[in-house]
């Protein structure tokens, strides 16, 4: 390899191998505080035990099936917050009304709690899976809606001046001009949105003790398998940094122009 | 003979009449177009020039059919016009190619809203890039092209639509002096080569001297018109023409007729500052 070509790998290396160094330097740390007394190990079990237990946490809990169910509600989640809230925002944007009536509100909403509204949710769909796609669902129809408002607003007026200039009818407008201008905005809106619900579904699948992986760390927590419990955090905390990783990639595949 | 009714051409292809146009604003009513008449000939380069702020962008919008509360009367080839119409093809100033698209994509985007077949509207495209000099960059995204170039983009896309007019807005405003001259030269090569009638609103005297048949010269605020200049200069012409003394006596004209509007139009705008704007504490 040569000098330049070594120079380039290792930029490019660099900063994730300090982000790894970084996260190995922090467990070690907590496992020699740990070790040597510092931190309680029946409030934070060591970082060795955390690896140890995650074979069995994989096998013995069936995380791959809870993965599956976890991962299921979030794509439903997400088709219908994409569908909805990408529609909702084309709706507010189109009716300038509408967006000055409701716009607040759903800004506001974005910020609200929506979790807490569990009990409500389990009376209307029951202790379901229903609830907790219906939950992240709405948690995070929010971004979605701003972000496709956001998107179609801030359209470059040359760009609609050109289409104006090649007679585009009112739909053409959109479909070719607007939508595509916005993409980019609400691709960014519809990340979060997946995120939003992500964190939602695994906390209502955590506080109604029901489905995926939310569910495992309250069987775990309740066992007092501390060990386990901070396992399966990691898991879902690796799933979330796969999931965005795979939005982003994806995103990058629907827009080559970026 | 008056500045406007020399204007006037017989046959020609656009026609513009009487176009006044009034902004309502907070400080009150300002007349941005005031009463002008002009015609362009078939396969003509006319260019309007003015100062900043005379209201050449608005009669660009006005004949693009972008701007519609005016009075007047625009047509094309004797059709009287109340919209954007497809025989007027415009260049804007500000970078107007779409992102999202390549440059092929790009150019063949007003093939594609005829109808045309993909493979027949790819040859087109390629026609239309090779002749804005962008031959081997079909398949590349605006982002990654210089500024020059996307302009060149939008051209192409602009004569891909095969209009009769082509109406450009200071489309070299955003670039170097030096790429300015040599689009230019592209610019007329393009013209000559099509027969293209070509209507360009400019403030650079250079650009306008340098392509145009004739100038019509734009008073500052309201927007009249000051003078017709017929350029007299051998054709084909290349930007090496700007070295010319005949070049330079026709910059000098204009100059002298723009000097005094330019000069008004900078008062005024000190004037706004100056009565619109707390001064610094």
């Amino acid at each position: 390899m040569s000098a330049p070509a070594r120079h380039t790998a290792l930029r490019a290396y660099l900063p994730p191998a300090f982000g790894l160094a970084v996260l190995v330097g922090f467990f070690v740390a907590v496992e020699i505080m740990i070790q040597g007394g510092i931190l309680n190990r029946f409030i934070v079990p060591p970082p060795s035990e955390i690896i140890g237990s995650f074979g069995r946490v994989i096998v013995e809990e069936h995380i791959f099936s809870r993965f599956m169910l976890t991962l299921g509600e979030c794509l439903s989640a997400g088709v219908m917050l994409t569908v909805f809230g990408v529609a909702g925002g084309v709706l507010m944007h189109r009716f300038k009304l509408l967006q000055q009536a409701c716009e607040t509100w759903v800004a506001a909403m974005a910020s609200a709690p929506i979790v807490l509204m569990y009990p409500l949710f389990m009376v209307i769909f029951g202790r379901s899976s229903l609830t907790i796609v219906m939950i992240g669902f709405i948690a995070a129809l929010p971004p979605v809606i701003l972000k496709t408002i956001e998107g179609l607003s801030g359209t470059r007026k040359v760009l609609i001046n050109v289409g104006k200039s090649f007679n585009l009818t009112r739909s053409q407008q959109f479909w070719k001009i607007l939508f595509p201008a916005a993409l980019p905005t609400i691709f960014v809106g519809i990340r979060l949105g997946l995120i939003f619900a992500l964190i939602n579904i695994v906390g209502v699948e955590f506080l109604i003790n029901y489905g995926g992986l939310g569910q495992l760390i309250n069987d775990l927590a309740e066992r007092y398998d501390l060990a386990g419990t901070y396992a399966a955090i990691c898991f879902v905390i690796l799933v979330s940094v796969l999931f965005f990783m795979t939005l982003e990639k994806v995103e990058r595949w629907l827009r080559p122009a970026d | 003979m008056s500045a406007d009714a020399s204007a006037r051409r017989s046959d020609p292809i656009l026609v513009a009449d009487d176009i006044y146009v009034r902004f309502d604003t907070p400080e009150g009513g300002v007349v941005a177009v005031d009463h002008m008449s002009f015609d362009v000939n078939p396969g003509e380069f006319v260019s309007v020039i003015g100062p900043s702020g005379c209201g050449k962008s608005t009669l660009f919008n006005v004949i693009g059919g972008l701007l519609t509360s005016h009075q007047g009367i625009v047509s094309v080839a004797g059709e009287t016009i109340s919209g954007p119409h497809q025989s007027i093809g415009m260049v804007f100033q500000e970078e107007s190619t779409f992102p999202w698209r390549t440059v092929i994509d790009n150019v063949a985007f007003p093939l594609e809203l005829t109808g045309m077949p993909k493979q027949k509207r790819v040859d087109r495209a390629r026609h239309f890039i090779k002749l804005v000099g962008l031959d081997g960059f079909e398949s590349r995204y605006p982002g990654e092209l210089s500024g020059g170039m996307r302009q060149r983009v939008s051209l192409a896309r602009t004569l891909a639509s095969e209009p009769k007019i082509l109406l450009m807005d200071e489309p070299f405003a955003a670039l170097d002096e030096q790429t300015r001259l040599l689009l230019g030269d592209k610019v007329l090569q393009i013209q000559q080569q099509l027969k293209q009638t070509t209507l360009l609103i400019t403030h650079n005297i250079t650009e306008a001297v340098q392509m145009s048949d004739r100038i019509l010269v734009m008073t500052y605020r309201p927007g009249k018109m000051k003078r017709i200049v017929n350029i007299d200069l051998p054709r084909p012409r290349t930007s090496e023409i700007v070295g010319s003394e005949a070049f330079g006596r026709y910059v000098a004209q204009i100059w002298a007729d723009l000097r005094e509007e330019a000069s008004r139009g900078m008062r005024d705008q000190e004037d706004h500052v100056l009565h619109h704007e707390a001064p610094a504490s």
